[in-house]
């Protein structure tokens, strides 16, 4: 067998699975640990106020899904079955403001709304549904764009309007689709922190700010792992339902090899088709466009001063805010360095690993997926009450953001690089084999060079995992080790008009380092692994 | 989750190789990170040569970082000592205090000033602080008022200054008016004064703590929470910090929209000294009915890289130099009592005849369920 | 019924962009007359254009000249679902999320027949096309030859004013492709549908249609 030395196998899966057991295991066995043991699940669970902040966590996230889906359905349907000018700045519009970091999402909505609905229950679930219309148009999209379109035919022929076409054909038979966007789209809201953090009133709280807020403010540890633990049950079996449901709703039909779009044609068609892409590129754009327009207001006019006196804003002579933007954006770009260097590395060995050694690859591989399934905060917490004592006193260390930043951004590393090593001929190893070259040989000759365009993708994206990055560094960083966007937060929840400006200027500059960054992971992004998000 | 299949699945595959690799792994990456450690608390604390000490004093987001007679004392003591004082601003008190926790024995810095009697007792039970009581005291060669130093009876921290919490309000806004302004606390629930007082988040900020205090000492244990639902009603604002309440939210100090604002006794002078054009009257009044004395505490943090210089940094906290600076830059008393009083000071400064205050024990054992209700009451 | 025509093609030209901006005629000005109650069988190499013409007369694609009659109706501008033109498609179309019954009851259903009423006709169609008790089956469980009979009931059920049939035998073995060719004539002839058949099998045409034409001589 042409099979590589069990040693080499080893050697490339024992890094990404030493840092899997000791920074994501590990702690959440402690975390698990600090639950059952403290008193706290029955002080928990005692708590009115747990199935309070449970049952907001749970509303927004059904509200949120619903009016996304609802509301993403037209979008998707118009962008997959038709061909106009600006469709592809369209989607990619859409895709940018899924990307874009929570808080520069939130700090958006806060830009874009007036007072009046600022800090309220309707400006988080705006931004949910803003931030999460590139789910629907992309996930329920791709099928639809690709069902066949003979089928819609042939049920007008049998009498149905485009209305009775649209909901008793083409929405069942997009329905696998819509339900995975759904449980995307649910998974997000759920477990939505720096929207909520940014967009929320002080009593808005998912079960993620309370986790954060009871870990940090009242120092309820065990509360915060109780709470921790249950948004993870909630989770998991959210994913086991939808895999049932998605399962249970499969069918087969005949999907066209390449999706069928074509131009409006009829003055109907190309009004349906204006109407929905303007709608859609107004929704989209306007709170980017006023989150820029916000960077230059003061109370007194248009003033560049926010731009230009980037700095720790004098409240009084010598009483300044503890947050500077200017080492905030130093501090981040210090971060992303170091997590895109550990993600990268860790990342190519995995990915080498995962495509070369079957079994346990596919192991190492579900594994490495895991924090993705947890939240952030949770990584975050987990880590911040592991590495707590001493020989592992790690609190204080500048590279654990780094490292938890990495944590997050692997997944994404890997599953750019494992499509792309998967799609590699196996008859060109094999060319190599019968050629004179060991397993070895053959493998750098022929699997390695393939690595290094995706992986540059999967460096981008972690960067920008690692810049955008709230939930677990707001439990990591320290005082003076802020991060942009923990500083857009302290800055946005100030009310001096100085502070508030900052806080936009450090939103804008963030949303566009991760715009940029994307458009370099497309660049680097063979189509046949073309992702529909990062 | 399937966490235990996956890793069970992967520890099959490899062996018994794996635990002792996955071990030597570990290990090394923990050597390499208390290599690297060094050097990142070395970067940043800016300590460049070996014959200057460097300490951090973390502290609330009121204390003045640069620019004032406070900084210029600091900067004496640096000069005199060889020991260059960083300040660290960690946000409002029940913030920095719960990153202290957080981070007991690996500290943001070394020492640590500005936690309250309010809060004292969660510092100490989360070990927060070495304990150390400035030497002077010790010594007995500086007089504190007694009750003070009964607040740290195992020397835990050191009393450096006190004050009185208390509701501020701008008293041109109610001239205007033809408002009278209210003088207790059942009329902050009069709807004559609807939507005019702001507070602190009491799980955030010291004075919104001392202010939740002062409540429950007036309506008692059984009282208070009935008595914030009639504030809550009447449109009581509550924002994270005392700078953002004061400086972004109040009429007089931040051009906010609103006139009440919990501060302390003795704001009113900082409003004099600060005013432009001069002033010789105070712009801002108290209502002494709704005072809660606060004194403020510093301390040696466990686990300091630097506890020589820190408790000689202590030292000078509670010194004359540095006390004298407390009135005109904190707006609180200094606990040294050899300390004079500025002239604005003593004219502006409201001392309640009676501050209401409440048992450290009782504190202690219900702060926690009390900051937790007052959430659900007022944020919820 | 009136002296037009069953159905009546006028003319219809249909251009397609293809690659590299060559404009490729697939009809270049089509006529063609179906008597109504009459079955005609248009004959043509595969690739030119039968099934454009069919899909013009359903108005799923829209012609760039030329217009379209059914019974002296000129439907060229209604949607097709307005139009009361039927078509069975070649790989059938049936609807992977209905079971049999509901997708012969489907045409009935969208006319807005009750429930009753639909689920009795679509049983009766059931029985007609040979697959009585198969109700409730899945569609993607049928074989092709049941599936083709599905969507003939299917289309049939819908009750049309012109039948469109798109090579709706192809791809069946030869055994049941003779005898779905005889049982499909009767059911034309018994529903004393216009029909136009597309095929190009000579014998397949003779078998079900009255009449054949060549869409080369159009």
């Amino acid at each position: 067998m042409n099979r590589l030395p069990r040693w080499l196998l080893v050697a490339l899966a024992i890094g990404p699975a030493a840092g899997l057991l000791v920074f994501f295991a590990w702690p959440f066995v402690t975390l698990a640990v600090e639950a059952v043991n403290a008193s706290s699940v029955g002080d928990t669970l005692g708590r009115a106020s747990t199935w309070e902040v449970l049952w907001f966590t749970a509303w927004q996230a059904v509200v949120s899904t619903i009016a996304t889906i609802v509301i993403g359905l037209a979008p998707a349907y118009v962008l997959a079955r038709f061909d106009f000018r600006g469709r592809t700045v369209l989607v990619g519009l859409l895709t940018a403001m899924f990307v874009l970091p929570t808080v520069v999402m939130g700090a958006a909505f806060l830009a874009l709304l007036p007072d009046s609905l600022d800090r309220t229950v309707w400006a988080v679930l705006g931004a949910h549904v803003v931030f999460n219309l590139a789910v629907v148009v992309r996930v329920v999209g791709s099928l639809w764009g690709h069902l066949p379109t003979d089928m819609e035919a042939a049920a007008a022929t049998l009498g149905a309007s485009r209305w009775q076409v649209a909901t008793q054909i083409s929405l069942p038979l997009v329905r696998p689709a819509v339900t995975a966007a759904a449980t995307i789209v649910f998974l997000f809201t759920f477990t939505s922190y720096g929207v909520i953090r940014i967009l929320g009133a002080p009593g808005t709280r998912t079960i993620e700010v309370e986790v954060w807020r009871r870990a940090t403010q009242l120092g309820d540890i065990g509360g915060a792992a109780v709470l921790a633990l249950l948004q993870l049950a909630v989770l998991v079996g959210l994913v086991w339902w939808s895999g049932v449901a998605q399962r249970r709703h499969a069918q087969a039909i005949g999907l066209l090899p390449v999706a069928a779009r074509r131009r409006p044609r009829r003055g109907g068609e190309r009004r349906i088709v204006g109407v929905v892409a303007g709608a859609t590129l107004v929704v989209a754009a306007t709170p980017l466009v006023a989150l820029v327009v916000r960077s230059f207001a003061t109370p007194t006019g248009w003033s560049t001063a926010a731009w230009t006196g980037l700095g720790r804003a004098e409240i009084r002579p010598g009483i300044r805010t503890g947050v500077d933007p200017v080492d905030a954006t130093f501090n981040s770009l210090v971060n992303a360095a170091w997590a895109t260097a550990i993600a990268v590395v860790i990342g190519a060995l995995a990915s080498l690993a995962i495509v070369a050694a079957g079994r346990a690859g596919r192991a190492l591989d579900g594994g490495l997926m895991l924090p993705l399934a947890t939240s952030a905060v949770t990584i975050g917490f987990g880590m911040l009450i592991t590495f707590d004592t001493d020989p592992v006193d790690w609190r204080a260390s500048w590279w654990l953001v780094p490292v938890g930043h990495a944590l997050i951004a692997v997944p994404f590393v890997v599953r750019t690089c494992v499509a792309v090593l998967r799609s590699v001929d196996p008859a060109m190893t094999n060319a190599a084999a019968t050629l004179g070259a060991s397993p070895t040989r053959a493998w750098l000759a022929t699997i390695v060079p393939f690595l290094w365009r995706p992986l540059a993708a999967g460096g981008a994206l972690a960067a920008a995992i690692s810049l955008g990055e709230f939930g677990a560094t707001s439990l990591l960083s320290r005082s003076g080790g802020e991060t942009m966007p923990i500083a857009i937060e302290q800055l946005l929840g100030r009310t001096g008009s100085v502070l508030q400006a900052q806080g936009f200027v450090l939103a804008t500059l963030l949303a566009a380092t991760t715009v940029i960054l994307v458009v370099v992971v497309e660049r680097f992004q063979s189509p046949p692994t073309r992702r529909s998000r990062p | 989750m399937s966490e235990t299949p996956v890793s069970g699945r992967f520890a099959h595959r490899f062996g018994g190789r794996w635990s002792a690799l996955g071990v030597a792994v570990a290990l090394a990456v923990g050597l390499a990170a208390c290599g690297s450690d060094d050097d990142a608390s070395t970067g940043a604390t800016d300590i460049s040569s070996a014959s200057t000490d460097s300490v951090t004093l973390v502290t609330y987001d009121s204390f003045p970082d640069a620019n004032t007679s406070l900084n210029d004392a600091l900067a004496e003591f640096g000069a005199e000592n060889g020991i260059e004082v960083d300040i660290l601003v960690a946000g409002d008190t029940g913030t920095m205090l719960s990153k202290a926790s957080l981070t007991a024995g690996n500290p943001e810095g070394d020492v640590m000033w500005g936690v309250d009697n309010a809060s004292l007792s969660r510092a100490i039970d989360d070990e927060v602080f070495e304990p150390y009581v400035a030497r002077a005291i010790a010594d007995g060669t500086i007089d504190i008022a007694p009750e003070f130093l009964d607040l740290v009876p195992n020397g835990e921290a050191t009393p450096v200054d006190y004050g009185d919490v208390c509701v501020n309000y701008d008293i041109d806004w109610y001239a205007e008016r033809n408002l009278d302004p209210p003088t207790s606390f059942t009329d902050l629930t009069d709807p004559a004064y609807a939507g005019q007082l702001v507070v602190q988040n009491a799980a955030t900020s010291s004075p919104g703590l001392a202010f939740l205090l002062a409540t429950i000492h007036e309506y008692g244990l059984e009282g208070w929470q009935d008595y914030w639902s009639r504030l809550g009603q009447n449109g009581v604002e509550v924002v994270d910090s005392w700078n953002q309440a004061y400086y972004e939210r109040f009429t007089w100090a931040g051009g906010g929209p609103t006139p009440m604002v919990v501060s302390y006794g003795s704001s009113p002078p900082a409003e004099v000294i600060f005013a432009e054009p001069p002033r010789d009257d105070a712009p801002t009044g108290v209502i002494e009915d709704t005072c809660f004395r606060q004194v403020e505490f510093a301390g040696v943090l466990r686990g300091t890289d630097a506890p020589d210089a820190a408790r000689v940094l202590v030292d000078f906290l509670i010194s004359d130099r540095f006390q004298r600076e407390l009135a005109l830059n904190l707006f609180v008393y200094p606990t040294n009592q050899a300390v004079d009083l500025p002239q604005e000071f003593v004219d502006f400064a409201v001392v309640p005849e009676t501050s209401r205050t409440l048992d450290p024990t009782l504190i202690d054992a219900e702060r926690s369920t009390w900051i937790d209700e007052w959430t659900e009451l007022v944020l919820g | 019924m009136n002296d037009h025509p069953g159905l009546d093609v006028r003319n219809v030209t249909v251009t397609f962009e293809a690659p590299r901006a060559r404009v490729n005629h697939v009809l270049d000005g089509v006529s063609l007359s179906v008597e109504a109650g009459h079955v005609v069988a248009l004959l043509g190499p595969s690739g030119s254009g039968k099934s454009t013409l069919l899909r013009v007369i359903a108005g799923i694609v829209v012609p760039d000249d030329g217009r379209v009659f059914v019974h002296g109706v000129d439907v060229t501008e209604l949607p097709t679902h307005r139009r009361g033109v039927g078509m069975v498609f070649q790989d059938n179309q049936l609807f992977p999320h209905l079971s049999v019954l509901e997708n012969v009851a489907f045409g009935p259903k969208m006319a807005g027949a009750p429930r009753s009423e639909r689920t009795e006709r679509a049983s009766r169609w059931l029985r007609r096309v040979g697959l009585a008790g198969f109700d409730d089956r899945r569609v993607t469980d049928l074989s092709g030859g049941e599936a083709k009979r599905v969507a003939l009931a299917r289309t049939l059920a819908a009750e049309p004013v012109v039948v469109l049939l798109d090579e709706p035998l192809t791809g069946l073995d030869r055994e049941l492709h003779d005898q779905l060719a005889v049982d499909l004539a009767a059911m034309l002839r018994d529903a004393r549908a216009t029909a136009l058949l597309v095929t190009h099998d000579h014998d397949e045409a003779d078998t079900i249609a009255d009449r054949t034409v060549q869409l080369a001589d159009l």
